[in-house]
């Protein structure tokens, strides 16, 4: 973790391994769904749904305040607990976790480096028994959502016509080129290919070794630094659905101490369907940014 | 339980990257196929061998990359 702008909001598998027990610490294993998490999970995790319980299941959003506080009283967690998360896709989900629980004020949340790969390549223990939360935690109190770490779309159209910020797309090359409407397998959920004119296309993974954890400091600035990204730029990250740009936004943000970060959580699903939207095919043009 | 024969390889299915995963844990073999550059899981399976565990989730794998359209750009 040498290097990195905040390193305590890293722990390894090691450390995760040595606190088990520990009183203060509750484990979450952040999903799309459950079916990871029902295979064998860190012994004592929670299990989030990122579908069902971190969104908001009617209308397109995180989950309201009340929820999210419902959601951490149900899961063990008060305001003063250590929270470490960890899941599969090298985390995606997880550093949306991350990344919701920074908006409602969590004061000490932390990401497994690695994640649930590196937790069963190192053959640690699982445990395929369902978690009851510590009955005696009190209810949470969230904090009013600090926004200033989600770019919702008029920021976004603003920054897109201003260049007054840089928007880094983290999907994979063939997405941001419009090839494909959406990572290979997986459903088309926009009507149109490409990106935001101006964005600069960084794949999620250039910030990750092969074990799934976070390259070293001095590795990720040059990628960044590269797409004109310095520590007072103006940044803000989008992909898909807005989990592999909470990675990004997580890496930026908490690693290399970029200040002003934000996450375009419409990202493309939302960009990709609106009527009239400029969008751009192909590979990036360069812009300057003010 | 302690997971073991971790495995992980990467292989080409119908022009597209697949990288296959397994493990076993306890009796079981368990098998996840992902698209390896976006990184997103296609298939979770269940098996009683690792090469069953890899059929399955190659299968499913394929059927869905089957429907991914390549577009002109």
């Amino acid at each position: 973790m040498a290097g990195y702008a905040h390193p305590e909001a890293l722990v390894s598998t090691e450390w995760v391994a040595s606190h088990l027990d520990d009183p203060n610490v509750r484990i979450v294993e952040v999903d799309v769904d459950a079916k990871a998490y029902a295979e064998g999970h860190v012994r004592g995790a929670a299990a989030w749904n990122w579908s069902t319980q971190l969104s908001d299941p009617l209308i397109r959003d995180i989950v309201h305040k009340t929820q999210f506080e419902s959601l951490m009283t149900g899961s063990g967690i008060g305001n003063d607990t250590t929270v470490v998360l960890y899941g599969d896709n090298n985390n995606w989900f997880a550093a949306w976790a991350f990344w919701e629980m920074k908006i409602y004020g969590h004061r000490d949340v932390r990401i497994m480096n690695g994640g649930r790969k590196k937790w069963i390549s190192e053959s640690r223990d699982l445990d395929t028994n369902a978690v009851k939360p510590n009955p005696g935690v009190p209810s949470y109190r969230a904090s009013d959502p600090d926004l200033s770490i989600r770019a919702l779309l008029g920021q976004v159209q603003l920054a897109q016509k201003s260049a007054s910020a840089v928007l880094i797309d983290v999907r994979s090359p063939q997405e941001f080129t419009g090839e494909i409407l959406a990572p290979p397998g997986l459903p088309e959920t926009c009507q149109r290919g490409g990106h935001i004119p101006g964005a600069h296309g960084v794949c999620w993974s250039r910030a990750c070794n092969d074990d799934g954890t976070f390259k070293a400091v001095e590795d990720l600035n040059l990628i960044y630094a590269a797409e004109g990204v310095a520590q007072s730029t103006p940044v803000i990250t989008y992909c898909r659905i807005g989990e592999r740009s909470s990675h990004t936004w997580f890496v930026l943000k908490y690693l290399l101490g970029v200040e002003n970060v934000s996450n375009y959580d419409g990202s493309w699903t939302e960009w990709g369907n609106l009527v009239c939207a400029p969008v751009e095919r192909g590979a990036a043009k360069l812009v300057s940014h003010g | 339980m302690k997971p073991e024969n971790y495995s992980e390889r990467r292989i080409d299915v119908d022009g597209w990257q697949v990288n296959l995963t397994t493990y076993r844990l306890g009796e079981k073999w368990h098998g996840r196929a992902d698209n390896v550059s976006p990184g997103a899981t296609l298939a979770r399976v269940e098996a009683a061998s690792r090469e069953d565990a890899e059929n399955q989730a190659l299968t499913r794998a394929r059927e869905l990359l089957a429907r991914t359209r390549r577009h002109a750009v």
